[in-house]
């Protein structure tokens, strides 16, 4: 079937197949790999973009169910003259990666998080971001990251 | 170096972060390489039985299928793959398994297709007949003399084993005999970048690249040059951005040499992305190990020896888990003066994932032994757990020392960390809060649980290491180096020593590492050996091609190497303005004889050596974990985690601290949720990412992590190595939090994961 989806405000028409998950349309059919893929439960949350300003899993969603959506993945946040996003930003100031496997995902993840509530306190942003897992920083200063960048936001 | 103007010991951001912020830094299967086909591997989903037959005809006619293979078919002329050439060949394992299977994930065939679904769609087609036996899970089970041998020829599950001081009753004089069972369980490493790799044939000429998430590309060449028949110069190995390893990523894979050969066969390149379902049964694993832990001690609470032994489960097929318990012997005294030690480590194989590295591999087990029954010695002799540590501590001014196992310590103040650590966590406060809540019977225990302890790193004769250092003609640097970076910021930390010596900002030096075409040689990265090997390669480069580099500029102005100094944009005379040169004339220069002074023949600016440690360096700390523990559910919340790590002289605090963070969680990680289970017929029960808990931000707290330094004298920069101290410091601190709230109810000891449920069913077995 045919769809429409923006990705990082561009127009992306294709003709998919009625099982291809979104992450893997974004991957393979658009050609951003940015997005990761960690598990096969929609544990892991790698995959989180955001679709319509929310984040979401690409893996939980079909491309087709996407069909019309505005869809931000992590190479559409930082500005067009290369200028990091403030959640970015903090995530590099705070060392809130590492490896960067799940930066992707956790990036998108705080960027909705602190969209809706930039009110957060520790407790809020370490349930916000519960469906998103990192093995490398024990969270520390992710969480020292999103609290900063919410700072910034308010 | 380390002089006032010094960027060593200053929080610097990471060079590495921009690429992975933005989501363009490559990983293994982000790399675009049109034609590739896809691997898909068709496993064993039985634990142990006889193979009857593979049939893979449906298969081979399935759309887009370009090949097939297994044993008894085309199994493309695999042998055995070794891992030790110190075990023995009888418990080698087949590429493919043959006559029989032994842990649920043995690969059974492998399809080849043009695409990943069609290659799925494939192997499901493929029917294997298997006749189950007996399986061996636990390691009593595989000590039983009746049990089921994984390897008849073996004669025996025992694979490997080790021992020390067989003779003597290390115990013999004791007035207290402290013991404790325990098990230090079976954990899954979880790096967020599953297991995979692109085999693409034809370069180098005749030979084949081989791009894979590794640790250790450097081991994998000869690994893979060996089984495919080629000279190790024909593959070129290269790990391109690896999301994290902790260990398992350090081993070799069969999956590699599969795919290697298909690709070499096919001429074609072959694609494997192991799924995370996949990863959890056919990524080694670690830990799983059953532990009796015997001290006596005088009734003043002094060690008087130690008898300990361990049974260590491998797994199906050996691998370095085989010979962990060797580390474990090693470190099992820990920090404390043992004159008397007897140990026996045994390993066996089970009908389960082979075990490797995960962070820490051999030492959190000796560090949990040591301090698990410390505390089970001081809640009988009615001692505080810190006091009884600090009364056993080996002196300060011992060192350099060699512990009774073997341990050559380089250097520590034991006392130093545990004061450090008990003043940050408020330690006596805390105790007075525990014994408030105990007085009014209230239901939410408070529990302090201590570990001190010191660990190995570039262990096992790991201490030395490959390092480059070049100037180049645009006046920028590179450094090359044996290490293979994961996520640990090496680029950050060694452009940091290279900056200080040179300085050259950072942002103009490049690191070039994981690629055995690039880097003549090197080991990896695991043990935490990267900064005291690598790191200290690349100073001394810096440091030859400083020293050429003055003398190159004094000749020019005629003027003593010992006047010249770095500064912007190159050397300059001391004191004497305007009379500077730029790293690029520098460049230039080195290469043209006319411009060099007597002596110096015309080459590039640049040095290559390998720096050697000459043995490991030893790490050390103490942590204190303070939980609640629900009496009533037996939940356990940890509230606090106070670490001092002493990892020698800190070069970027920045990334210490990650070091540390990172290690404490997964120290947490096996204390209080993970733990890779099986049913008694080897079906594994944990191959998600729903049944395998790794914690979630919602389930730890922050950290209160900070360092004390005591310098290594065995390396210039002074370093030790960080990354697995959090883990190794924590765990057993975390443990012994959960029983220390839970003391006042007879409860001695409760095994990891301490799950609600365990934690629940201790407190009604001690008050039943």
């Amino acid at each position: 079937m045919r769809v429409r989806i923006t990705v990082n405000d561009r127009v992306e028409e294709h003709d998919v197949e009625a099982r291809q998950l979104l992450v893997h349309f974004l991957r393979e059919t658009v050609g951003l790999t940015g997005t990761n893929v960690g598990c096969d439960t929609s544990s892991c949350g790698a995959c989180t973009v955001l679709l319509d300003g929310e984040s979401v899993k690409s893996c939980t969603i079909l491309a087709a169910q996407a069909d019309g959506a505005a869809i931000t993945t992590i190479e559409g946040l930082a500005g067009r003259d290369g200028s990091l996003h403030p959640v970015q930003q903090a995530f590099r100031e705070h060392h809130g990666l590492q490896c960067g496997f799940c930066t992707p995902g956790m990036v998108m993840a705080a960027v909705s998080l602190i969209a809706e509530n930039p009110e957060l306190d520790e407790a809020g942003v370490r349930l916000g971001l519960e469906g998103n897992l990192c093995r490398c920083t024990g969270y520390h200063n992710i969480v020292q990251a999103v609290l900063a960048a919410a700072s910034v936001a308010r | 170096m380390g002089d006032s103007g010094s960027i060593l010991g200053n929080s610097v951001f990471r060079l590495e972060d921009p690429t992975l912020l933005t989501g363009s830094g490559k990983y293994v299967d982000d790399l675009d390489c049109p034609g590739a086909t896809r691997i898909v591997f068709v496993r064993s989903s039985v634990a142990h039985g006889e193979l009857r037959s593979v049939d893979v005809e449906a298969a081979r006619s399935m759309p887009g299928v370009v090949a097939v293979y297994c044993a008894g078919g085309d199994d493309l002329g695999l042998a055995p793959f070794q891992s030790f050439p110190m075990l023995s060949e009888a418990v080698n394992r087949p590429v493919f398994a043959r006559d029989r299977v032994r842990f649920v994930g043995d690969i059974v065939a492998a399809v080849v297709a043009e695409s990943g679904a069609q290659a799925v769609d494939a192997a499901e087609t493929v029917v294997v007949d298997i006749e189950p036996l007996p399986a061996v899970v636990t390691q009593a089970a595989a000590l039983d003399p009746a049990a089921p041998l994984l390897f008849p020829e073996n004669g025996s599950n025992v694979c490997f084993a080790t021992s020390f001081g067989s003779e003597e009753d290390p115990l013999e004089g004791a007035e207290v005999v402290a013991e404790v069972d325990m098990v230090s369980q079976r954990l899954a490493g979880v790096p967020m970048e599953t297991n995979g790799c692109l085999m693409v044939p034809g370069e180098p000429s005749g030979g084949i690249t081989c791009w894979i998430s590794h640790q250790a590309p450097h081991s994998v060449q000869p690994a893979l040059a060996a089984v495919l028949g080629l000279e190790p110069a024909a593959v070129r190995v290269v790990c391109p951005w690896v999301g994290g390893g902790f260990g398992p990523k350090a081993a070799m894979y069969v999956e590699y040499l599969i795919a290697a050969a298909a690709a070499r066969q096919l001429d074609r390149s072959v694609r494997w992305a192991s799924t995370r379902s996949e990863d959890m049964v056919a990524l080694v694993q670690g830990r799983d190990y059953t532990m009796t832990a015997k001290l006596g001690l005088t009734r003043d609470g002094r060690i008087v020896g130690l008898d300990a032994s361990v049974v260590a489960s491998c797994g199906a097929y050996p691998l370095l888990g085989a010979v962990l318990p060797m580390l474990t012997q090693m470190m099992v005294v820990g920090v404390y003066d043992i004159a008397k030690v007897r140990f026996s480590g045994t390993t066996v194989v089970t009908n389960t994932t082979p075990v490797g590295a995960y962070r820490g591999a051999g030492r959190p087990e000796a560090t949990q032994l040591i301090e698990r029954v410390l505390d089970v010695a001081a809640d009988q002799l009615g001692l505080d757990p810190a006091e009884i540590r600090r009364r056993n501590f080996i002196d300060p001014a011992a060192f350099p020392m060699t512990t009774v196992t073997g341990g050559a310590y380089d250097s520590g103040d034991y006392a130093k960390a545990l004061d450090a650590a008990l003043a940050a966590a408020g330690y006596e406060e805390l105790r007075a809060e525990q014994a408030r809540r105990r007085a009014a019977g209230e239901p939410v225990a408070l529990g302090i649980g201590v570990s001190t302890y010191v660990e190995v790193t570039a262990p096992l004769g790991l201490h030395t290491e490959y390092g480059a250092v070049e100037i180049h003609d645009d006046g920028s640097a590179s450094m090359a180096v044996g290490t293979s970076s994961h996520g640990q910021g090496h680029h950050t930390a060694f452009a940091m020593v290279a900056s200080d010596v040179l300085g050259i900002p950072m942002e103009r030096i490049r690191l070039i590492n994981s690629d055995t075409a690039a880097v003549p040689r090197g080991t990896g990265t695991m043990g935490s050996r990267s900064l005291q090997t690598a790191g200290n390669a690349v100073f001394a480069a810096s440091t030859v091609v400083l020293e050429r580099a003055r003398s190159i500029a004094a000749h020019q102005f005629e003027a003593s190497p010992q006047d010249i100094v770095t500064g912007a944009g190159g050397l300059h005379v001391a004191g004497v303005p305007g009379q500077s040169v730029s790293w690029q004339e520098l460049a230039v220069a080195s290469r043209d004889a006319s411009l060099l002074p007597e002596g110096l023949e015309p080459e590039p600016l640049r040095h290559e050596g390998d720096f050697d440690g000459t043995g490991s360096t030893f790490p050390f700390g103490a942590h204190v974990s303070v939980v609640e523990v629900d009496t009533e559910t037996g939940k356990v919340t940890m509230r606090r985690h106070i670490a001092v790590d002493d990892c020698g002289r800190i070069l970027s605090p920045l990334l210490v601290r990650g070091q540390q963070h990172g290690g404490i969680a997964q120290g947490a990680a096996q204390a209080l949720f993970e733990w890779v289970q099986y049913d008694d017929d080897g079906n594994p029960l944990t191959t998600t990412l729903l049944d395998y808990p790794v914690p979630a931000a919602s389930e730890l707290p922050s950290f209160e992590a900070s360092n004390t330094e005591t310098d290594s004298p065995l390396n210039p920069l002074g370093a030790k190595g960080i990354g697995e101290s959090g883990t190794i410091g924590s765990t057993p601190a975390i443990q012994n939090a959960v029983i220390d709230a839970l003391s006042h109810l007879g409860v001695t000891h409760v095994d990891m994961p301490c799950t609600p449920e365990r934690v629940w069913s201790a407190i009604e077995g001690a008050t039943a």
